[in-house]
């Protein structure tokens, strides 16, 4: 199966490089979103750049549910995936090549986008790369893997595109991506603390600006792990191959076990979480000069 | 048959919701020999292909390859054949050769993707995108994705279907060729000169049911379609006798020529000779056309096959 993955992976991956909407999608609109955030919203406060980095960063991750939904959607829509079931390759070489090629082609993206912060925004610290690169490599399976999982319960690209347009709208107004989660009224924030997008969000700022070590975002993290693991072996479980076959009633089901992780963490962090706390304070990490900057 | 059966078809049906696509197909196929599925479009000849590749399950019947349940877990079963379905497609920005590649790499026993190229005259193509291949190019790239494990067994699911003619003879060749490394192959059509050309065994079938089996020979002599005779004489016939002649069922004209339509040839053929020294007349031209698969489709269904 490995030896499958890896050739799949590699082929997916040039297929993604010769596809302008790709490009566009992966790699320029998370540059434009960067500029945006830290030319225009950040206006020239370097204090305020490794806050914006990190809700630019958590939207760049979350992009790959999009993308491999639509991705694989149209696969099985063009009989594409038809004609890989009568070779040996398996659901499973399949979905993992999905969540490979996304990794990889996300990676450089990445990378881009803290060199702009560091070299054309004058970000003054990394923050801890080491948090960052766990949260960026499990975000991005995890959110791909719900992806894979988009793909898996919706017949048509018009349900697809319905689907993921609900699921980026929640994650991209109320995770604490775009509008910081501190400003969100109360009652948007006790839905936020279910959302994957808004822990991604967060454990990104904390690795950003508090520096916060890997083993303090263990629960994020676990999450993450979590979410991904679900999400993948449902998926392989409902993954079909021909274009007619249609997603049993059963699936929307099984498809709401992959967010079993962040009800849970959901239901701890309303009790016990702290995340309310460290978003405020990364919030006012900004906050001060940002509104000197804005107020002159 | 040639030899045991490698293919083992044995009262299978299948049905999609009210449709009854296959009800109690039965045939088998032995090694090294190609069998042709003749019929109309949704007369069960995909469902049937798509059954024996494992791509769908069947409701009743059973079905054999090599002696494997197609639906059986493990690659053992994908590693013997190799199938061009009714339509592949591959992404539109993959090349030719990458596509070669990558199939090949998922064997362990595989053709080297510059033979393929080479055999299957895509050399030139094969830095090509897919969407910029011609239908038959697509065509000779799916039988070289079908051929990429060099497999005992291989599907061949309507593989002219579209083509122009000249496409269609290449395609022709390609299988002639098969047929030479005793590749067992079974293929779905509804061009007769295809099944006639290429087959040694021919399963008519109709409505999801076989209605007729055997070698094309068989099938014509078995049939009690009449054969065609044309006759073109020094002077013309003028007392009607030819519709008299042994074996005679039918005489028209058509310009000079007189069309014997005949069940019994040879002595058709005694009796015109007899009638024509008795006349004093001579044979300028004689031409015998023997029944088509065409004509033995429209003798049992009392359809065209593009009806």
């Amino acid at each position: 199966m490995l030896s499958h993955t890896w050739a799949l992976t590699a082929s997916r991956i040039r297929l993604a490089m010769r596809n302008r909407a790709f490009l566009f999608f992966s790699l320029i609109m998370p540059i434009a979103f960067l500029f945006i955030y830290a030319g225009i919203f950040g206006r020239g406060n370097r204090q305020a750049v490794p806050y914006l980095l990190s809700e630019v960063l958590a939207l760049t991750v979350m992009g790959s549910f999009w993308g491999l939904s639509v991705q694989l959607v149209t696969f099985r829509e063009q009989g594409i995936l038809r004609r890989f079931r009568v070779t040996p390759v398996g659901a499973s070489a399949m979905l993992a090549s999905s969540l490979l090629s996304n990794y990889f082609l996300t990676l450089p993206t990445v990378v881009i986008e803290f060199f702009l912060s560091r070299w054309v925004f004058h970000m003054a610290g990394l923050g801890n790369l080491t948090s960052i690169f766990v949260l960026v490599t499990l975000g991005t399976v995890s959110f791909a893997s719900l992806g894979l999982i988009v793909a898996s319960v919706t017949n048509t690209m018009q349900e697809t595109q319905i689907i993921n347009q609900i699921i980026w709208f929640l994650f991209l107004f109320i995770s604490g991506a775009t509008i910081p989660f501190p400003i969100l009224p109360s009652i948007v924030q006790a839905v936020a603390v279910f959302l994957p997008a808004t822990y991604l969000v967060s454990g990104l700022q904390r690795a950003m600006i508090d520096r916060t070590a890997v083993l303090d975002l263990g629960m994020y993290m676990a999450s993450l792990v979590g979410c991904a693991l679900i999400a993948f072996l449902v998926a392989a479980q409902l993954f079909r191959w021909d274009p007619e076959a249609k997603a049993p009633r059963r699936a929307k089901l099984w498809a709401t076990a992959a967010v079993v992780p962040f009800l849970l963490l959901g239901v701890w962090e309303t009790f016990n979480g702290d995340l309310r706390a460290h978003a405020m304070k990364d919030l006012n990490s900004i906050r001060e000069p940002y509104s000197l900057e804005r107020t002159r | 048959m040639l030899s045991a059966a490698t293919i083992e078809v044995v009262n299978l049906t299948k049905r999609y919701g009210d449709v009854e696509a296959l009800r109690g197909v039965t045939f088998s196929v032995g090694e090294g020999e190609v069998f042709g599925l003749l019929g109309p479009n949704g007369a069960g000849k995909t469902s049937t292909v798509e059954i024996l590749e494992g791509l769908r399950t069947p409701d009743g019947g059973s079905v054999s390859v090599c002696g494997l349940d197609p639906q059986q877990k493990g690659d053992e079963f994908k590693f013997i054949i190799g199938a061009a379905l009714q339509s592949t497609a591959l992404p539109d920005k993959m090349r030719v050769h990458e596509a070669l590649d990558l199939f090949g790499s998922f064997y362990p026993r595989r053709r080297g993707t510059p033979e393929l190229l080479a055999r299957f005259g895509l050399e030139e193509k094969k830095n090509a995108f897919y969407s910029q291949l011609s239908g038959g190019q697509k065509q000779r790239l799916a039988l070289a994705m079908a051929l990429v494990n060099d497999p005992r067994v291989v599907f061949l699911d309507e593989p002219t279907a579209g083509l122009d003619p000249q496409v269609r003879r290449e395609i022709y060749d390609i299988v002639e060729e098969l047929k030479k490394e005793k590749k067992t192959i079974l293929l779905t059509t509804h061009y007769i000169e295809e099944a006639e050309k290429l087959c040694d065994h021919v399963a008519i079938v109709d409505h999801g049911k076989v209605i007729a089996l055997g070698t094309p020979r068989e099938l014509k002599q078995r049939s009690g379609a009449v054969t065609r005779i044309t006759v073109r004489m020094a002077k013309p016939e003028i007392n009607g006798a030819l519709n008299t002649l042994e074996g005679v069922t039918e005489c028209r004209t058509e310009a000079d020529d007189y069309l014997l339509y005949s069940t019994r040839v040879p002595r058709t053929i005694v009796a015109l000779v007899k009638h024509l020294e008795e006349q004093n007349n001579e044979l300028v031209s004689l031409e015998i056309a023997a029944p088509s698969l065409e004509d033995i489709f429209l003798e049992l269904t009392g359809r065209r096959l593009r009806d």
